[in-house]
């Protein structure tokens, strides 16, 4: 899943300073998972916001709503009914969310209240670690089901650089070297011949260079009546 | 003339040293270090923005020590350049008539005093080494395309014989030697024991008779600095008696003892099956190399 965490409020306060009608739209996806943008999250964010106006003794509309998906149009929709009440739209989904929000509605200043963060996984409760690159090419096959890509800090395809020692990142000791997980989980399968060979440069074309990336798949689309 | 490879090649035990560039736009401190390196030393690797601080480039430093008489290596981390930038510098440097290349990884961005730049790592330090062959070899860049004219280079690689896992540490030399390094720098050697298994499990595969190993030192200057090499500089192993008997002498003594140690080191390491070297890296206090390679019974040099 995407993750992603809360802006300061201050930051989010300024940005939100011109409007005086603001619509907080949550996602129930991802952002819900990381406890960054679900219903609860996008609930706290508005009060405190209005809380904040009060204080300051500013005449605010604050409200708010949370869609299942803000990345998908199909949901981002529902909108339609209630948006010409505001002025901006202030949004906890992750930067596509925000992107797809701000697509559906041209006119209306969109603005983002997560900094997004990365691909990962829910590793324990408030733990979430990064583990995809989203290269475009997966490899986990090759390294025993952990990525290199995300996970070493020098994205080594060939092997633990000279930092590593007893199992931990030279760059962090709280860090477990990936390399050293790759060689302990490839021996298990009696798998260490996999990285005798040498892995060739990456084709970062699949992940970047070609400008924002695309899946087109023909048997997904609507068919026109 | 590449004064290490002929060295090398004639079966001659080489000394290199490690000359880092200034902070700064200061060609004179690079040609002062010059003057105490010259006749001492067969070739001198420059650091490449070691420890992630922006220094002079090592291409600029090189240059500046070709044109002292010295023979220089190019060290090149894969930190900061992706494969275009790499392969341009290559040409470059053997333009300027630079021979020897030191293909590495480079120490994590976070280090240094730039923590906020991206790390590039677009090769690892071992598909570089392949570039790099290939540049020479073939005379071809990435994806085949023929250079005009292809660079004459002595090609180095790095290994850590005492990082982590062990076991793939021979593993991982052995790549890079497929790869294409024909002559292999290592990590400061404080650790004679495991030095030692890690050459023998290298000679089990044949690989000493594959590429010149030239073992890393690095003197002590004091108790201090042996235990910050133990504690603060990941991937170094310094045993505790080592540093017992810097802590024996009095601190103003330490640096003696510190350069004692260094030239046993190199005795040893003279001694030992397929070590075909020493790389010398006395930070910041190259004006002692002189006196370890003539303590150490490695002078006069013969090229």
């Amino acid at each position: 899943m995407i993750t992603a965490e809360q802006k300061p409020i201050e930051e989010i306060r300024e940005m939100i300073g011109p409007y005086k009608r603001v619509l907080v739209v949550g996602c129930g996806s991802c952002v819900a998972e990381c406890a960054a943008g679900g219903e609860k999250e996008t609930g706290m964010l508005a009060s405190a916001l209005r809380m904040a106006a009060k204080m300051e003794g500013r005449e605010v509309l604050i409200e708010e709503i949370t869609l299942d998906r803000q990345c998908v149009k199909d949901f981002v929709i529902q909108l339609d009914e209630v948006i010409d009440q505001y002025d901006a739209v202030l949004s906890l989904g992750c930067g596509a969310g925000v992107q797809a929000v701000a697509e559906m509605y041209p006119e209306l200043p969109i603005i983002p209240a997560l900094n997004t963060e990365f691909l990962g996984e829910t590793r324990d409760q408030g733990l979430w670690v990064e583990n995809c690159v989203g290269c475009g090419d997966c490899m986990l096959y090759f390294f025993g089901g952990i990525c290199p890509l995300a996970r070493c800090s020098k994205q080594l395809l060939n092997g633990p650089c000279g930092g590593s020692m007893d199992g931990r990142c030279e760059i962090n000791p709280d860090l477990p070297c990936a390399w050293q997980l790759i060689i302990d989980r490839l021996e298990r399968f009696d798998a260490l011949d996999r990285l005798e060979r040498i892995y060739p440069p990456k084709a970062w074309s699949k992940k970047q260079g070609r400008g924002p990336r695309k899946i087109i798949r023909e048997d997904q689309q609507r068919v026109e009546v | 003339m590449n004064r290490l490879r002929e060295v090398l090649k004639h079966g001659e035990f080489a000394v290199t040293a490690e000359c880092g560039p200034p902070k700064g736009a200061d060609g004179e401190a690079v040609i002062k270090k010059a003057a105490l390196l010259r006749g001492k030393v067969d070739a001198v690797n420059v650091t490449d923005n070691q420890t992630a601080i922006v220094r002079m480039s090592s291409l600029g430093a090189c240059t500046l020590l070709k044109s002292e008489g010295l023979d220089p290596v190019l060290q090149v981390v894969v930190r900061d350049r992706n494969r275009i930038a790499l392969q341009s510098d290559i040409l470059g440097a053997s333009a300027l008539g630079i021979v020897n290349v030191l293909c590495l990884s480079g120490d994590h961005q976070s280090f240094g005093n730039q923590p906020d730049a991206v790390g590039v790592f677009d090769l690892d330090s071992i598909q570089f080494l392949q570039v790099v062959k290939a540049m020479r070899d073939e005379g071809v860049i990435l994806g085949g395309e023929p250079l005009t004219k292809a660079p004459d280079l002595f090609i180095g690689a790095a290994a850590n014989p005492f990082g982590d896992p062990f076991s793939f540490r021979v593993v991982r030399l052995a790549k890079k030697i497929a790869a294409g390094a024909d002559f292999v720098q290592t990590q400061c050697i404080y650790n004679l024991e495991r030095f030692e298994q890690w050459m023998d499990m290298a000679r089990d595969r044949g690989l000493t008779e594959r590429v010149h190993i030239l073992g890393g030192v690095t003197p002590l200057k004091s108790a201090g600095m042996a235990k910050t090499m133990k504690n603060k500089v990941a991937g170094m192993d310094v045993p505790d008696s080592l540093i017992r008997r810097m802590e024996s002498v009095p601190p103003k003594k330490q640096g003696e003892e510190g350069i004692k140690i260094c030239v046993q080191t190199i005795q040893r390491l003279k001694e030992m099956p397929g070590v075909h070297g020493v790389h010398i890296m006395a930070i910041e206090w190259e004006e002692k190399v002189g006196e370890i390679v003539e303590r150490a019974g490695l002078m006069p040099r013969p090229w």
